[in-house]
């Protein structure tokens, strides 16, 4: 096994008395897809959050390629090689898809200072490259505004890739896809993670997914980490079935939402 | 300086204040529950003031006659307010909040003609309160029986305001609205019968500011934009839609400002600092120190939810240089077609140096989402800077042109410092308060600006003395300025900009600093502003305070919001046709201010996207028919 991308160590946040995160503790390494799961609620986003810096944590330590990075805001995190997608996706309305995802490669190449050149005319075949791959090309000249939600998901997901990153941090990326799309999507993602050596958390509720491309689990309930391992493992823990008990998430029949 | 002279000056700070408590409790009472920024506010205290005047003179000088005259203003400018909210806010509740804005700002033009009208441009100075008309000995200073009256009534005002809105059903729906709007539709409430009854509210409170103020106060025509200046800065110290916060805001100005006149001139390690002359700026001091520190006010919460200034829709496409040169080739024709017409000259170079100061406005406005409600301050600074540098310091013109842009850009680049902290309305009120401090400090050194006299004799050299001349000049700098803003738009930077209007989480989230690249937008907008300011002086022979003013500041963004925020062009659109009417219309009428703002209003409510962005709508209606 390769070294650690991500170490998490000791994590915690509380929100007023919510102990949204409460003492968590992972690794994540490079080529490995690790998946985040547990309820609504569970203090999933929060972590997320905390990773990429748009929180500070109460305590913990967060060590990517084994420097210390809580505390940075996350443009400077996002500049160490972590790609990040939204649960609520977050895109430039008023811009093109692909003028989207020339924003974040101009800002990977340091080319945002520029004030004479055309912005839409930079970097565009890189561009149309990455939202190849996500499936995304053909809508390129679209608004962002008009999308379809599952559409700005693979968005997302190529302006995550536009940096190169080492850790990719997916916040429920098929959320608002169709079944068969979701597994295209994580297909995807596995994909990359094997190829380029990029270290994949994610979370995700659609327990078919987690099972079919997931490389290791970790849950979390009410903040605190219940369990962790390999998924067969993880499915049998009494504990995460108690937890998941009666939503028969685990055992995929999924409730369609 | 004694404990006595403090003691005095603080009573009468807090007199003072408590007038402004209730202006500040009114427009923040209609910020949180309608998100309307009641620019017209300052208005309604003036009319308040007005209206007690008349009143008085009707009923008599007698006590039943002077309070009998505060409640009638204070209804009057109630229903008055009700009767705004019904016949104009209502349709443009959808709109975007800066239309409303701008609907607010053509009520008061309205507002200031009406009173024109009605009591005339001389100031009218009312009745001492009968009953408290005598003063009252404390510490041996003789303090009026009428101001400790109001030192009183606006803590009982506070008190009664509060019940009301803890203690009744009204009230449960105010705070309720306030703190999530879509909750009250949600419980089945009238909207409508809410929000007419919020404004009448908060406008009686504005009507009573103003009669309380008639035995201190002359009513004159100036009152509303000071007053609105003054209120905005209170509401936000103490955090718009608080309106303890509002209060608290009020004493602590109050105060701060009696102390100022209370210390008077005093000398600090050895310089001669005049506080007295301080007491311009020092309110807007106290909110540029509260913003920095907690920048939703004293007791202001960080706004829920911040609707962005459009609606989001895409930038047209970046305007193609080769269709607009024959178009300026032309405009720079025009003295050849009509050479005697000295008019025409004049309004053609106005209109050139507007429209670029309605550009760089835009900039801001538009694709960085940061409303600038004082950009006049840099488009003064470089007017005086310009003057400054050829008549003082005996630099040539074309020198000094050159130099005061850069003077313009560095005075932004400290007040944007502060503005990029924040966003939204607070920002706005922010760029507020600084051009009013630039406002003041221009109007006060009289030995640098002349003060209010302004400076003269601001004429070009020899070769740009003919007027066809200078308009050639001003017609090709401020062609190349707006070209290169425009260019800017759409380059990388551009983009970072409406990246981080667009989603400042995602932009931040793509190593995007999006506050240090506004900070850079604001300075260079306040250059180009500043690059107009120049050329404006030189084509004036003299300039004024009035070019740094509050007035300068709305001209300009009324021209960008009849363009269009959603537009490129239409900023353009806007300085034409504004430049056009103002003069068209103050040369036909005396009450040319109430014409326009009618027509602003009717244009807001035609056309919410603005004058080009209506024209665009319409034209894509009706192309696919024909
Ligand atoms: N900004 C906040 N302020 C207060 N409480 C918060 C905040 N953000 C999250 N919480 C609380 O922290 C807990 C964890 O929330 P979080 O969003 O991390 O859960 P999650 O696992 O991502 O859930 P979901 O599956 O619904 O996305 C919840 O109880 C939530 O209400
Ligand atoms: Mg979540």
């Amino acid at each position: 096994m390769s070294a650690p991308v991500l170490e998490v160590a000791g994590l915690a946040k509380a929100f007023g008395g919510v102990r949204a995160v409460d003492d968590v503790s992972f690794t994540v390494v490079a080529g490995e897809l690790l998946a985040m799961i547990g309820p609504n609620g569970a203090g999933k986003s929060t972590c997320f959050n905390m990773l990429n810096g748009q929180l500070s944590a109460d305590a913990g330590a967060v060590r990517l390629l084994g420097r210390d990075v809580l505390g940075m805001k996350p443009r400077a995190i996002w500049r160490l090689g972590v790609g990040r997608t939204f649960q609520i996706t977050a895109t430039f309305t008023s811009m093109t898809v692909r003028e989207n995802v020339q924003m974040a490669l101009l800002s990977h190449r340091h080319g945002l200072g520029s004030l004479l050149s055309r912005a839409s005319a930079r970097h565009r075949n890189e561009a149309d490259a990455l939202l190849g791959r996500v499936g995304m090309r053909e809508q390129g000249d679209r608004v962002c505004g008009v999308l379809a939600y599952g559409d700005l998901k693979r968005v997302e997901l190529a302006v995550a890739l536009a940096n190169d990153p080492k850790l990719l941090l997916m916040d429920e990326p098929t959320a608002g896809m169709a079944p068969k799309e979701r597994i295209e999507l994580m297909a995807l993602a596995a994909s990359l993670a094997r190829e380029r050596e990029v270290a994949v958390l994610f979370t995700e509720h659609d327990m078919d997914v987690v099972f079919a491309h997931a490389d290791r689990i970790i849950v979390l309930d009410r903040g605190r980490l219940i369990a962790q391992g390999e998924p067969a493992a993880v499915r049998a823990d009494p504990q995460v079935q108690a937890v998941y008990l009666g939503s028969g998430a685990m055992f995929g029949h999924e409730v369609p939402a | 300086m004694s404990f006595a002279s403090i003691l005095a000056q603080l009573l009468n700070g807090l007199a003072g204040a408590s007038s402004l408590f209730m202006v500040a409790a009114g427009l923040s009472l209609i910020f949180g529950v309608t998100r309307v920024v009641n620019f017209a506010h300052g208005s309604l205290y003036m009319l308040g003031l007005y209206v007690a005047y008349s009143t008085v003179e009707f009923l008599g000088r007698t006590p039943l006659g002077f309070w009998g005259a505060i409640v009638v203003a204070t209804i009057v400018i109630g229903a008055l307010g009700a009767l705004i909210e019904i016949a104009i806010l209502r349709r443009i509740y959808r709109a975007p909040e800066l239309f409303q804005l701008l609907a607010t700002f053509a009520v008061v033009l309205v507002i200031k003609d009406v009173a024109l009208a009605i009591w005339g441009a001389e100031e009218l100075v009312g009745p001492r309160a009968p009953g408290l008309s005598r003063t009252v000995e404390i510490m041996g200073r003789r303090v009026p029986q009428y101001d400790l009256a109001l030192i009183v009534i606006a803590p009982l005002l506070l008190l009664g305001l509060w019940l009301a809105l803890t203690r009744t059903r009204w009230g449960a729906l105010v705070r309720a609205a306030t703190q999530d709007r879509e909750m009250v539709g949600a419980l089945g409430v009238d909207e409508r019968k809410l929000f007419t009854g919020v404004f009448f509210v908060g406008a009686a409170l504005a009507g009573l500011g103003g009669a309380l103020q008639l035995p201190r106060e002359p009513a004159n025509l100036g009152l509303d934009l000071a007053v609105i200046a003054d209120a905005f800065v209170v509401t936000v110290v103490g955090g718009l839609g608080s309106i303890p916060g509002a209060f608290i805001a009020a004493i602590l100005i109050g105060v701060v400002k009696a102390f100022c006149i209370a210390l008077g001139t005093q000398s600090v390690l050895g310089l001669e600092i005049s506080f007295s002359k301080l007491t311009l700026v020092v309110e807007f001091l106290v909110m540029a120190i509260v913003l920095v520190v907690r920048p939703y006010g004293l007791l202001g919460r960080p706004p829920a939810q911040q609707r962005a200034v459009g609606e989001i829709t895409t930038l047209p496409n970046m305007p193609d240089w080769r269709r607009w040169l024959p178009f300026v080739a032309l405009l720079a024709l025009i003295p050849f077609a009509a050479p005697d017409d000295r008019y025409l000259l004049v309004l053609l170079t106005d209109i050139a140096i507007l429209s670029l100061f309605a550009v760089s406005l835009h900039v801001l406005m538009g694709p960085s989402g940061m409303v600038s409600f004082g950009h006049a301050a840099y488009f003064g600074v470089a007017a005086y800077a310009a003057a400054i540098l050829m008549r003082k310091v005996q630099l040539p013109m074309e020198v000094a042109v050159a130099v005061a842009p850069f003077v313009a850009g560095a005075v932004a680049l400290v007040y944007g410092w502060f503005c990029v902290r924040l966003s939204g309305v607070y920002l706005a009120m922010l760029t507020l308060a600084f051009a009013q401090i630039t406002w003041s400090v221009i109007f006060q050194w009289d030995s640098l600006t002349g003060g209010s006299n302004g400076l003269t004799g601001v004429w070009p050299p020899a070769w740009l003395a003919d007027k066809r001349v200078y308009f050639w000049l001003t017609l090709v700098l401020c062609a190349l300025g707006i070209g290169l803003l425009w260019r800017m738009l759409f380059s990388p930077f551009g983009y970072a900009l409406r990246a981080g209007r667009d989603s400042p989480l995602r932009a931040e989230a793509i190593g995007i600093d999006v506050r240090r690249l506004q900070w850079f937008a604001f300075a260079l907008a306040g250059a180009f502003a500043g690059l107009g300011g120049a050329l404006f002086a030189f084509s004036k022979g003299s300039i004024s305070p009035e070019l740094a003013s509050i007035a300068q500041s709305t001209d300009a963004l009324v021209m960008v919001l009849l363009g269009g925020v959603e537009t490129i062009t239409g900023p353009i659109a806007g300085a034409a046709i504004f430049t056009w009417l103002k003069d068209e219309l103050a040369r036909r009428t005396e009450y040319w201010r109430s014409v326009f703002g009618l027509v602003i209003l009717a244009l807001v409510l035609l056309f919410p996207q603005g004058v080009v962005g209506g024209l665009a709508m319409l034209w894509r209606r009706v192309r696919p028919a024909s």
